[in-house]
């Protein structure tokens, strides 16, 4: 990366960490909602674990990569709707006037997403340990664990920059949100893939990426280190990530055509 | 020369709930997520936890679709109620309903319209809810009365989740309120037995659903789907006490919207 690309990624993730901090209104629900959903499953479904083929006696402990995935929803709507607020009030067309580099644009407004993700790991994982849940992979684990919910966040957050820039609406980026719960609902969410007992249900289960993203966080909580679901997780998100950045960047070529 | 009359409280009721119904039935963005919502709802449950069943102490005769079915019932009837109080809200924010406060005589006829909104936008949901669920094989050993009963339970929570939710948007009197009508609902739904039933829960949900008033609303409906009443002269007090309260919470609400102008 050369030294004017680094400085226009650096400024734009600046002021990307800085909008993101200066708005407790995203980061707030980001993390109660998920903890709350987590306390409420977690004694709700607390006989589940009674269950032949239940993976383990604790339920919370289960149940803990779920919030890392609620997080990462967030992060489609809060990198999004950032980005199409600067279309809406006109940013994005001051910016278009500038040298700027589509690359350093979209990498540097994924800064705000890294941030929250980041914030969001170490809270889910403490809240939860501190509740009881379990580490099998131990400090290592945790380490990987935040690693991949970061990298599930920032993949997520590019299909939010993506909705932006099609739309160039917030209210349009919002809508997503229904759409992301629908994946995270139809997965092995609730219960293990091995435990879901209607075929049809348990066939797009199978079938849905976000299963193996859940898997790949809860081994490192359950089962230690199974190094084949974390390959998968990490393959997932990256794949999301190359996908969502390609994306968005063609999206962003066509916004800056028709501005 | 023809004298125009005040019109009355109905005649504004029904005013408000056809421009109410209008919009909610004419906007995708807002019909599809009412329907739909519910229906992932049911088919994450029903379908994802079915396993849950065979958790011992699961007795529930009529199998967990039909247990899953009444808690969905009654949170679309409740954020039937919440979404109508977003329409109130939007109505405040864009300076509509301030034309509906100069115009109507009897002002408690607007929050009757959106109480009647809420209650047709609540059965459109229910009915697509109900054939879904009846083509998933859902078992329905209660007898007509009993059927009803559930339904009868289920308008009485769109009514009171509508009057907390105009009650909020006549005092917020912005969209902004939207989290304040929905958080507190959600909540309440959730800290009731939503996965298995009372006597499965353990440690502090249980003490929490122990005292959660939706308990006894859903322990009745399970109870009338199954064929085998509970709670319910507890369940219709409750759900008949509560609109009434928060009638009067958007009394007030109405009274300061009245005040701010």
């Amino acid at each position: 990366m050369n030294a004017g690309l680094r400085t226009q990624v650096g400024q734009l993730a600046r002021r990307s960490v800085l909008r993101t901090l200066r708005q407790p209104a995203q980061i707030v629900p980001a993390l109660i909602f998920p903890l709350f959903l987590l306390a409420v499953n977690s004694g709700g479904l607390k006989e589940a674990t009674n269950l032949p083929g239940f993976p383990t006696d604790s339920y919370l402990t289960f149940a803990l990569a779920v919030p890392f995935m609620q997080g990462a929803l967030f992060s489609v709507m809060n990198a999004g709707t950032d980005l199409a607020r600067d279309i809406e009030t006109g940013f994005l067309n001051r910016l278009a006037l500038t040298p700027l580099r589509g690359t350093a644009l979209l990498s540097g407004l994924l800064a705000g997403a890294v941030l929250l993700g980041l914030v969001q790991a170490v809270t889910y994982l403490a809240v939860g340990l501190i509740a009881g849940a379990d580490l099998a992979a131990g400090f290592g684990g945790a380490l990987v664990l935040i690693a991949l919910s970061v990298t599930i966040t920032v993949a997520f957050g590019t299909i939010g920059l993506f909705a932006a820039l099609r739309t160039g609406s917030g209210e349009a980026v919002q809508s997503l949100f229904p759409v992301f719960f629908v994946f995270l609902f139809l997965s092995a969410m609730a219960l293990p893939l091995n435990l879901l007992q209607t075929q049809w249900f348990h066939d797009i289960a199978a079938a849905n990426p976000v299963t193996y993203l859940l898997e790949a966080l809860r081994s490192l909580l359950i089962e230690g280190w199974d190094l084949g679901q974390l390959a998968l997780g990490f393959g997932i998100a990256l794949t999301v990530l190359a996908i969502g950045m390609y994306a968005a960047s063609a999206a962003l070529k066509t916004r800056l055509v028709r501005t | 020369m023809r004298t125009s009359q005040p019109a009355g409280f109905w005649t504004i009721a029904r005013a408000v709930a056809w421009r109410s119904i209008h919009i909610f039935l004419g906007n995708p963005a807002f019909l599809v997520p009412a329907v739909v919502f519910p229906l992932f709802f049911f088919i994450s449950f029903a379908g994802g936890l079915s396993a849950i069943a065979n958790v011992p102490g699961f007795d529930f005769p009529s199998g967990y679709t039909s247990f899953q079915f009444v808690f969905v019932l009654l949170q679309s009837a409740a954020f039937g109620g919440v979404f109508t109080g977003f329409g109130a809200a939007r109505d405040f924010e864009t300076g509509f309903a301030r034309r509906y406060l100069l115009a109507a005589s009897n002002r408690g006829g607007i929050v009757a319209g959106y109480a009647l909104a809420a209650m047709v936008r609540a059965f459109l949901t229910w009915t697509i809810l109900t054939a879904i669920a009846l083509i998933a094989g859902m078992n329905v050993d209660g007898a007509g009365v009993e059927i009803f009963g559930l339904f009868g339970l289920a308008v009485l929570v769109n009514l009171t989740a509508t009057m907390w939710a105009a009650g909020v948007a006549m005092r917020v009197r912005s969209i902004q309120g939207g989290p304040l009508m929905q958080f507190p609902v959600f909540l309440i739904l959730f800290l009731a037995p939503v996965y298995v039933p009372l006597s499965l829960l353990s440690g502090w949900i249980h003490a929490v659903a122990s005292v959660n008033p939706v308990t006894a609303l859903l322990e009745a409906g399970r109870g009338f789907i199954s064929g085998e009443p509970v709670v319910v002269a507890l369940a219709f007090a409750l759900a008949a006490t509560l609109p009434v309260v928060f009638a009067l919470w958007a009394r007030g609400g109405l009274r300061r919207a009245e005040a701010a102008g």
